[in-house]
C-alpha cells in the first residue's frame, strides 16, 4: 500500500470525539489536500464568499433590495453607457438595485438548500439505516418504497402539491425533501449491508450494544465520506431546482428575493434590459460550478480507488519533473 | 420473459396506483379543492352547487371509488379553463411534447456518442479537457437562464430563429437544444467514462494486438459493452425531460406541450386539467421504464430477467 505525501486521515467522527491535536492535524491534511487541487479549492472559496455574502447581506448590500423608485427604473450596469456606481449592476422594472437583490437571494438559495439536505437528508439516512440494519420485510418495504418513487419522477406531484397547497418557501422545502430521501437511502443500506457483517458490529452487538448505538457509533461513521460527496452534489442539484421552480412561478413568493425569481422578472424585459436576466442567472450558474468543484475534488478525495490513481498521477509528474534521482529516493 | 412482462407491468401497476392514492390524498385531503378552483367571492350557494357537480359532497371511500372509475375510462371531467374535456386538451398538447422530448434526447446521444469517445481516446488531453469542463458548465448553468440565452443571441441578435411558439419546424431548434444540454452534458461524461474503462481492458488491448483496425476495436468492441450504463442513463434522460425538463424548456419558449399547459393550469387553478396531465404522463413514464429493462436484455445478453 503506498502512500501519498498528501494522504493524511481523512477525519472521522471518532476523531472528533477524540484528541483535539488529531482532529487538527486531519483538517489540516485535508486543507493541504484542497490546496493541491486547484479548482476544488477555488470553489470552496467561492461557496465561503457566497455564505459570508448571505450572512450579511443586510450590512454589505448598497440598497434595500425591495426598495422600489420609479425614477431609477431599468438603470443599466455601471460600466455600461448610463450607468452609474450607485446601482453597480444596475436597477429592475421597479427600480430595485440588481446587486442588493442577488445578493439577498443568495440566502433563499442556501437557505433552501441547506434546508432540504437537512430534512431529506436524515429522514433518508435514517430510512436507509433501518432497512439495512434490521433487513427482513423493513428492509424490503422501504426499499419497495424507494424504488416506486424513483420510478416515478417527482416534479409531476410538486406541481399537483403546488397547486393545491399553495406555494411558498417551506412548501418548496417540503417538496423537494419529498423527492430527495431516496438516493441518501440507498447509499446508507448499500454501506450498512456492508459493514453489519464486519467484527467489529459484531463485538458490539455482542457486548450488548442496543441497536441505536451500534447504529450511531459503529455504522454511521462509516457513512461520513459517500454521504458528504452526495450532500454536496445533491446542494447544487436542489439550488437549480429551487430556482426551476422559483423562475416558474411555484416557489419562492414575491416580495421575497431569489434568484430564479429575478430571472422571471427579468424575462418581460430582456430585451431592453439585458442585465435583469444575466446576473441572477450568472450567480445561480456560479455557485452551481462551484459546488461541482468542491464536489468531484470530494469524490476523488473520499474514494479510496480514485486517491490511488491522483497518487500515481503525482508520482507520475513528480519524476517527470525531477528526474530519476526522485524516484530512487523514494 | 413472460414472467419477466408480468412482473414488471404489476410493479408499473403499482407505482400508478400509489400516484393516485397521493394524488388523491392531496388534492382531497390535505388541501380543499373547491376552495383553490373556486374564485374568492364565490358565495355559499355556489360553492354547494360546485361541490355536488364534482361529487365532493359525497364520503371519502365513495370519491376515491368514483375517482379510481374515472382514472380507468380516462375521464377527469371538463377543465375548468378552457370548458372541454380536459382529456382531448390533453391529446392535443401531447405530440408537441413528445416532439420536443424526442428532438432534445436524440440530439443529446447523438452527440453525446462521438464526443465521449473522442475524449475518452486520450484521457487528460485537449480534447478531453475541453469536454470536461464545457460538460461541467453545462451541468451548473440553469437550463431556463441557458434558453434565455439562446433567444437573446439567435433569435434577436442574429434573427436567424423564431423566439417562441410552435408555428414551424425551425421554432424546435432552440427549444430542443436547450433540452438537451443538460442531458448532454451527463451523457458525454458518462460515455467517456465507461470507455475510458473499457479501452483499458484486457480484451481491447488483444483485438488491437492481433491487428483489427482500431475504429472497429472501439466502435465493436469497446463501444458496445460501455452501451449498457449509456442506455441506463439515456433512459433516464427520457424520462426526466417528459417529466421535468419539458415543464421548464416549454415555458421558457412558449412551446404549447403538455409542461406549458400544466403551468397554465396552475395558474388558473384548474386542478382536472393538471391531474389528466399528471397521470398522462405517470402513464408514459411507467411503459418508458419497462421498455427500458427490456432493452437492457437486448444489449447485453449477461443480464438475466427475473
Amino acid at each position: 500500500m503506498v502512500d501519498a505525501p498528501s494522504d493524511h486521515s481523512v477525519a472521522s467522527p471518532d476523531d472528533i470525539g477524540g484528541r483535539p491535536h488529531e482532529l487538527f492535524s486531519a483538517a489540516r491534511g485535508l486543507g493541504k489536500e484542497l490546496w493541491q487541487d486547484k479548482p476544488g479549492f477555488i470553489g470552496l472559496l467561492l461557496l465561503v464568499a457566497l455564505v459570508l455574502v448571505a450572512i450579511f447581506a443586510p450590512l454589505i448590500a448598497p440598497h434595500d433590495p425591495a426598495a422600489q423608485s420609479l425614477r431609477e427604473r431599468l438603470l443599466p450596469p455601471a460600466w455600461v453607457l448610463d450607468g452609474s456606481w450607485v446601482h453597480p449592476l444596475g436597477t429592475d422594472n421597479l427600480g430595485r438595485d440588481v446587486l442588493s437583490r442577488i445578493m439577498f437571494g443568495a440566502r433563499v438559495s442556501l437557505l433552501v438548500g441547506t434546508g432540504v439536505v437537512v430534512v431529506a437528508g436524515g429522514f433518508g439516512v435514517f430510512m436507509g439505516l433501518l432497512a439495512g440494519y434490521f433487513g427482513g420485510r423493513t428492509d424490503s418495504f422501504i426499499m419497495r418504497w424507494v424504488d416506486t418513487q424513483v420510478a416515478f419522477p417527482g416534479l409531476l406531484l410538486a406541481l399537483i402539491i403546488l397547486a393545491v397547497v399553495g406555494p411558498s418557501m417551506t412548501t418548496v422545502i417540503v417538496v423537494l425533501a419529498l423527492n430527495g430521501w431516496m438516493v441518501y437511502a440507498r447509499i446508507t443500506r448499500g454501506v450498512v449491508l456492508s459493514v453489519r457483517e464486519e467484527p467489529y458490529v459484531e463485538a458490539a452487538e455482542l457486548v450488548g450494544c442496543k441497536p441505536a448505538r451500534v447504529l450511531y457509533r459503529h455504522v454511521l461513521p462509516n457513512l461520513t465520506s459517500p454521504l458528504l460527496t452526495l450532500a454536496i452534489l445533491e446542494f447544487a442539484r436542489i439550488i437549480l431546482a429551487e430556482a426551476a421552480l422559483s423562475f416558474l412561478g411555484l416557489g419562492v413568493q414575491p416580495p421575497a428575493t431569489s434568484w430564479g425569481l429575478d430571472v422571471a422578472t427579468g424575462k418581460e424585459y430582456m430585451f431592453r434590459a439585458w442585465w435583469l436576466v444575466t446576473f441572477p442567472g450568472l450567480a445561480i450558474g456560479i455557485v452551481v460550478l462551484a459546488i461541482n468543484l468542491l464536489a468531484s475534488w470530494a469524490r476523488v478525495t473520499s474514494d479510496p480507488q480514485e486517491r490511488e490513481k491522483r497518487f500515481a498521477r503525482f508520482m507520475a509528474r513528480r519524476q517527470a519533473g525531477a528526474g530519476t534521482r526522485e524516484a530512487i529516493a523514494k | 420473459m413472460g414472467r419477466f412482462m408480468l412482473k414488471r407491468l404489476w410493479h408499473g401497476l403499482i407505482v400508478i396506483l400509489g400516484v393516485t392514492v397521493i394524488v388523491f390524498v392531496v388534492t382531497r385531503m390535505v388541501g380543499d379543492p373547491v376552495r383553490v378552483m373556486l374564485p374568492l367571492e364565490a358565495t355559499a350557494e355556489q360553492r354547494v352547487a360546485f361541490e355536488k357537480r364534482l361529487g365532493f359532497d359525497r364520503s371519502i371511500p365513495v370519491q376515491f371509488a368514483a375517482y379510481v372509475g374515472d382514472l380507468v375510462r380516462l375521464d377527469f371531467g371538463d377543465s375548468l379553463w378552457q370548458r372541454r374535456p380536459a382529456m382531448e386538451i390533453v391529446f392535443e398538447r401531447l405530440p408537441l411534447t413528445l416532439q420536443l422530448t424526442a428532438a432534445g434526447i436524440i440530439l443529446a446521444i447523438v452527440l453525446a456518442i462521438p464526443l465521449g469517445i473522442v475524449a475518452a481516446l486520450r484521457p487528460g488531453g485537449l480534447a478531453d479537457r475541453l469536454t470536461v469542463t464545457v460538460s461541467l458548465l453545462g451541468l451548473s448553468v440553469p437550463q431556463f437562464w441557458l434558453g434565455l440565452l439562446l433567444i437573446v443571441v439567435f433569435a434577436v441578435q442574429f434573427r436567424v430563429l423564431p423566439t417562441s411558439g410552435a408555428a414551424s419546424a425551425k421554432h424546435i431548434i432552440l427549444p430542443a437544444v436547450t433540452l438537451a444540454l443538460p442531458a448532454l452534458a451527463r451523457l458525454v461524461m458518462l460515455v467517456r467514462s465507461s470507455m475510458i474503462d473499457e479501452l483499458n481492458q484486457q480484451y481491447v488491448k488483444t483485438a488491437s494486438a492481433k491487428g483489427m483496425p482500431f475504429i472497429r476495436v472501439v466502435g465493436m468492441h469497446a463501444l458496445r459493452n460501455a452501451a449498457v450504463p449509456v442506455v441506463t442513463l439515456a433512459g433516464w434522460e427520457l424520462i426526466r425531460a417528459l417529466a421535468g425538463y419539458t415543464v421548464v424548456v416549454e415555458t421558457v419558449f412558449a412551446w404549447p406541450g403538455l409542461g406549458l399547459t400544466a403551468i397554465q393550469a396552475i395558474e388558473r387553478q384548474d386542478l382536472i386539467l393538471l391531474q389528466a396531465i399528471v397521470f398522462t404522463v405517470a402513464i408514459m413514464v411507467v411503459f418508458i421504464n419497462i421498455a427500458m429493462d427490456i432493452s437492457y436484455k437486448m444489449i447485453d445478453p449477461r443480464i438475466r430477467l427475473a
